[in-house]
Formats: C-alpha cells, sequence, structure tokens
C-alpha cells in the first residue's frame, strides 16, 4: 500500500519523560504522527476533568482539544440539551446463565467501570434514567455470545446506559448492534472482573440521519483479557470514544476498529489507552476507508503510560485508505510515558490512496477495475472483521461492505 | 491460430505530468500460436518496456504504430480487457498484495479470464496439480499474493499463473533474472508445458542466454535502443553469448 505519510519526530512534548523512556519510544515508532501541535497548556491525557454530572463541564466551543474535530452543530443537541427522549430500544437476548436486570439510576454497579471524561458523556449521565445491567457469574464459560439490539425510533435527544459485568474467570462475547433513526449519547461500562475474558463487538450500522456519541469504558481486574471491536458503517455523526484502564497487573487489551465513511459522513474514534499499573498489554489496530465528498473520519489514539507502570507493552496503529478524492482523514496518535522501565511502546498512522500497482497486477490478471479495487479494499478491511469470530456477524458485515463498495464510483 | 503483431511501434515513458521519453522506436515483430521467440539486448534497450506497453501498463504510452492481437488492436483496449483477451506478461517484479490471498486472487482471475466461475472440484484440482509441479508448498494458496514471497517464489507463482489461466501468448519479462539453476529449471519446464499443452505462443525477453538452454526458441531477435537491429535462429543465441552485445552497440 502506498502512504503518504507526514513525518515528523518533535521534541518530546510529554512532560516528566524520562531520557530512557524517551529512546524506548522512539526505537519502536515506525513512523510518527501526521499532525502535532504545540501546546502552551497542560494536555496530559491524565490531567483531564473526569465527572459524572454535566454541569462540571464547560460548554462547548469547539475549540477543546477533544472536541476540535467535530462539527457540534450536527451533534443534534447532545451537549446542550437535557436528553429526556426516549429514542432508543434495547433488546437483549442472552444465554440464561446471564443475568440481566432493568436498574434504576441509584443501583450501585453503575460507575463501577466508568466516569465521563466529555460533557457529552456527562450529559448522558446526568439524563438516563434506567440502565441495562447484564452480568456473568463467576467461572461462566459462555459458549453464545449475548446480542444487544439498539433499535433507534426517534429523533428525540435520548441518554442511554449500559453496564456489563464479567465475573472472575468467566468468558464472554457481547454484541452492540445500532440501527435505526436516533440522537442519543451513551455510557457503556465493561468491568472485566479478574482472570475473566471479554469481547465486545460495537457496531454501528444507523440510518443516514443518526446522531450516536457513545463512551465505553473497559475497567480490566488482574490478568483480565479484554477485546473491543468498533465498526462505523452508518450514521450522520458517530463518536466513539472507547478506552481501557487496568487496575491491576497482568491485564491485556487488544482494541480494533473499522470504519467505512461515506459523502457527508462524520466518523470519529477516540481510544484512550490507560497503563497506569505494571506489567500490562495493550493493542490498538484501526483501519478506515472513505469515499466520496466531505467524508471525514478522526482517529485519535492516546495511550499514557503512568510512572508506576513498569514493563508495559503498547502499540497502536491508524491506516487510512482514501478512495477517492473529496474525504478527509485525520490521525492523531498521542503516547505518554512516565517511566522508562517498559518492554515496548510504538505507533504508526498512514493515511494514503489505493495502491496503482496493486490494480495493475489484478488487471493484468484479467480481473476487471472495479473488481480489482473491491478485492484490496475488502483485503484492506478483512483484517479487522476477522476478529469477531461470529460468523453470521462477520458475513453481514462483509455484506454491508460490499454494499459500501459498490457505492463507489470508480 | 493466433497471431500477436506489432508494426512500427514508438513508446514513451511517462516521467511526471510535463515529461516523457522516447523509449520504443519502431518495434516489428510477428509471433504466431506455438512459437517461441525471444527477444535479447543490453540492459537500457527498452526490452522491458517493450513487454510492458504489450500488457498496457499506465506508465507507457503508445505514440504511433500498432499491436494487434488477431487483427485487434490491443493498444485500445484496457489492462484487463487484453488480458481476457489472451496477452499475460509473467512480470519481472510481481507485486505483493497485502490483505488478498492466493486462493481468492487465482480464482478471481480464471473467473475474470473464462467469463465463468471455474467447477470447484476441476478448479481445487487443478491448481493442486500445478503447485505441485512447480514445487510450491501447498500452504502459499492461503498467502497474501507475493507477500514475504522471495525472488523465485514470486516467480514460481507468476508461471503458476501462466499454466492456469492458458493465455494465447505469454510475454516473460526476465524471468531468469534472480533464480537459481534449480528454480530455473522448474519455471522453464512450466513455460514447456503451457507452451505445449496450450499451444501457447512464447515472447522471451532476456540479457542472459542462460534461460535459452532450457526453454528453446525458434527466433531470436536482437534489440537495441528501442528497435530490432538483428534476428536470426538459435545460432544467433550462441553468438551473442560469445560475442556480447558489444558489436552491436556501436552501430
Amino acid at each position: 500500500m502506498s502512504n503518504i505519510e507526514n513525518k515528523s519526530h518533535n521534541s518530546p512534548a510529554i512532560p516528566g519523560m524520562t531520557d530512557e523512556g524517551e529512546k524506548l519510544a522512539t526505537e519502536q515508532v515506525q513512523d510518527d504522527t501526521i499532525r502535532v501541535e504545540k501546546k502552551t497548556v497542560d494536555t496530559s491525557r491524565a490531567g483531564r476533568p473526569t465527572s459524572y454530572k454535566v454541569e462540571d463541564f464547560a460548554e462547548l466551543t469547539g475549540r477543546e482539544e477533544d472536541w476540535r474535530f467535530t462539527p457540534l452543530k450536527r451533534l443534534g443537541g447532545l451537549h446542550t440539551d437535557a436528553l429526556t427522549g426516549q429514542g432508543v430500544d434495547i433488546s437483549v437476548s442472552a444465554p440464561d446463565s446471564v443475568s440481566v436486570e432493568t436498574v434504576n439510576r441509584d443501583d450501585s454497579r453503575i460507575g463501577s467501570a466508568g466516569i465521563p471524561e466529555d460533557r457529552v458523556a456527562a450529559n448522558a449521565w446526568s439524563s438516563f434514567s434506567e440502565a441495562t445491567v447484564i452480568t456473568v457469574g463467576q467461572e461462566d464459560e459462555l459458549d453464545q455470545h449475548i446480542a444487544l439490539q439498539i433499535q433507534g425510533t426517534s429523533m428525540e435527544p435520548t441518554a442511554q446506559h449500559i453496564v456489563v459485568e464479567t465475573k472472575p474467570f468467566s468468558k464472554a462475547v457481547v454484541a452492540l448492534r445500532h440501527a435505526g433513526s436516533a440522537v442519543v449519547s451513551q455510557n457503556v461500562e465493561f468491568k472485566v472482573g479478574d482472570s475473566s475474558s471479554l469481547t465486545v463487538v460495537s457496531v454501528q450500522e444507523w440510518n443516514d440521519d443518526a446522531i450516536h456519541a457513545s463512551a465505553q469504558y473497559a475497567k480490566l481486574g488482574r490478568d483480565a483479557r479484554f477485546k473491543h471491536i468498533n465498526i462505523s458503517l452508518g450514521g450522520n455523526l458517530v463518536r466513539v470514544t472507547p478506552s481501557t484502564k487496568f487496575s491491576a497487573p497482568g491485564a491485556e487489551t487488544e482494541m480494533y476498529g473499522l470504519y467505512f465513511v461515506d459523502a457527508g459522513q462524520h466518523i470519529e474514534s477516540r481510544l484512550f489507552v490507560d497503563h497506569s499499573v505494571p506489567n500490562c498489554k495493550s493493542r490498538v489496530t484501526y483501519k478506515g476507508a472513505l469515499q466520496g465528498r466531505n467524508a471525514h473520519s478522526v482517529w485519535v489514539g492516546d495511550v499514557l503510560i503512568g510512572k508506576d507502570a513498569e514493563g508495559t507493552d503498547t502499540y497502536e496503529l491508524n491506516r487510512n485508505l482514501i478512495l477517492e478524492d473529496g474525504p478527509r482523514a485525520d490521525s492523531v496518535p498521542n503516547l505518554e510515558i512516565e517511566t522508562g522501565l517498559i518492554d515496548g511502546a510504538g505507533h504508526a498512522s498512514t493515511t494514503g490512496q489505493l495502491d496503482d500497482e496493486h490494480l495493475w497486477y489484478l488487471q493484468a490478471r484479467g480481473i476487471p477495475e472495479a473488481e480489482a479495487r473491491r478485492l484490496v479494499v475488502r483485503g484492506f478491511l478483512n483484517e479487522i472483521i476477522q476478529q469477531i469470530h461470529i460468523p453470521e456477524l462477520e458475513e453481514k458485515l462483509m455484506d454491508a461492505l460490499e454494499e459500501e463498495l459498490a457505492l463507489s464510483n470508480n | 491460430m493466433s497471431t500477436l503483431e506489432i508494426k512500427d511501434l514508438h513508446v514513451s515513458v511517462i516521467l511526471d505530468d510535463e515529461n516523457s521519453k522516447p523509449i520504443l522506436k519502431g518495434v516489428n515483430l510477428t509471433i504466431n500460436s506455438g512459437e517461441i521467440h525471444a527477444i535479447m539486448g543490453p540492459n537500457g534497450s527498452g526490452k522491458s518496456t517493450l513487454a510492458s506497453t504489450i500488457a498496457g501498463h499506465p506508465k507507457y504510452r503508445v505514440d504511433s504504430g500498432e499491436i494487434l492481437l488477431d487483427g485487434e488492436d490491443v493498444t485500445e483496449m484496457s489492462v484487463d480487457e487484453r488480458a481476457r483477451a489472451g496477452l499475460f506478461l509473467a512480470m519481472q517484479y510481481p507485486v505483493e498484495i497485502p490483505g488478498v490471498t492466493m486462493s481468492n486472487f487465482l480464482r478471481s482471475a480464471k473467473t475474470a479470464i473464462d467469463g465463468e466461475a471455474p467447477s470447484l472440484r476441476t478448479w481445487t484440482k487443478d491448481v493442486k496439480e500445478a503447485m505441485g509441479e512447480l514445487k510450491i508448498d501447498p500452504d502459499f494458496i492461503a498467502r497474501n499474493v507475493n507477500e514475504g514471497f522471495s525472488g523465485g517464489e514470486k516467480k514460481r507463482h507468476e508461471i503458476l499463473q501462466l499454466e492456469l489461466l492458458k493465455p494465447k501468448f505469454g510475454i516473460l519479462d526476465e524471468t531468469d533474472s534472480g533464480l537459481d539453476v534449480d528454480a530455473l529449471k522448474i519455471v522453464s519446464e512450466g513455460v514447456n508445458r503451457a507452451h505445449q499443452n496450450n499451444d501457447m505462443g512464447v515472447l522471451l525477453i532476456t540479457h542472459y542466454t542462460r534461460i535459452l538452454r532450457y526453454i528453446k526458441p525458434e527466433f531470436v531477435h536482437v534489440f537495441v535502443d528501442g528497435h530490432m537491429v538483428d534476428q536470426g535462429g538459435p545460432e544467433l543465441a550462441d553468438r551473442l553469448e560469445e560475442e556480447g552485445y558489444v558489436s552491436y552497440i556501436g552501430k
């Protein structure tokens, strides 16, 4: 794949980074961020305010670090209005051994894995009246996945809250599928118990008018395994902010993402991996394809390695494929390192077009150009789909990608 | 019986939006089904440009002249149309394509060339057999196209495609370069099989005579500075082996 890469190795913008940490970091870096800006204030991810209350966050202006790419006008009031609508229905299908409850907002399990870091998430947290709580019992290894269907029914601004907990030594796969039309801000908490394993697939296949902000928080216990696959295809504005926090050593997170952005769509993915304890591992791999006028993707990957996080091993990667003139892809990996005693840390970001030589080779074997393009793009995105391991969902998503590819007129 | 005719072909390489450079300066050549022609010449003479132009690489522009396949001008065709019409270029540097498996690629190509999907059972058998004869590890079918293949492995995969896609004419662009003698023998046997089984015409482009010990041309052309300067039978290759291109370069 030919990549248009902007390489910049700026002076370390990371306060408190030791020489040793700097060296380790640059050794691993293959290519660097597209956009690195001089910062005059402390923008460390660790310093970002957190609160459950919307009033603790200032009103948004669009100049905030975490909102500077988002068109606030298209947020449908998620940042300004009370989110009192009933615009989404949720239905859960789960194996019998799984507990599925609808609880009031004062339930003690709410807030066990997450706390909002922005106004839109806090607005939802301040507004929701009932939450869905799903619990996988201790040592329960599920052989079927838990399916949550979130169906948009109206454009009233709505708040939603979901909590998923896997108790120690359990194993589960959860698929959240979003469809229909809605204006919704959502907080989804994943409390991943000690030595448990949780895979989450969040699929945004909304109608063209949907507006969706989703803060998804994972808090991992000792030796826990978490895998998050975030797939955004449909919707007018979709902003998913998945985060992993390690609360005890030995845990691993893998965070994958795929977005296919069409004309006029804004799809934003903001990742945060918080390495504050020793010996944890994280891998982030996001891939996007963009086509059409004003298709806009934003990928921001923040990784914070705290001063106690010795033995951390982290790598994050974002690749964007621009299929025709007109789209814009913003890609910003951020790595903050406060200890030098790590195993490895690195990131890479590339944005480019389809490689003419790939098309030449396939066409030289008789494959028509349109099909050759599809083969290459499918290959590019398939790496993420393959992580799902739910055959019927993989198949549906491959079909959806085929439909996206059929839209491209080149 | 098919014929590939190249008539007074002039071609430039496109350097950028404004600049181009003439490479081929009036090439004439006729190949019939079942014939093997070797085009030999020093580096930089334009041999590979001729190969890539026949296949339609977008980097090359035909300024004048014709390339006719059974009377039809292929310069009017897209790259994939040429392949479907029966032309195959075994590339000097086959391209790596991430995420596309050999298996998917071969089936897509076969389907495109034949105009219908091959019957699954015979296709699987054909692929296995052809891979076996070219001593390609069966695991390669699940790997991505040319990704991580060694130089020799890439060349064998080019010949695998040549055998499976059964073109009317195979154009081999420096197929011998970078091959050790064992790999050269395996690859040459593959070309000879395709030649015999499919009555394929062969245009063998090479700098060295080594491959001509395994693939026997009936016609040898000497190519210098963008056109043919001499032609003859196999004896011409023997002479080039002894004398090199020195006597032509001064002309």
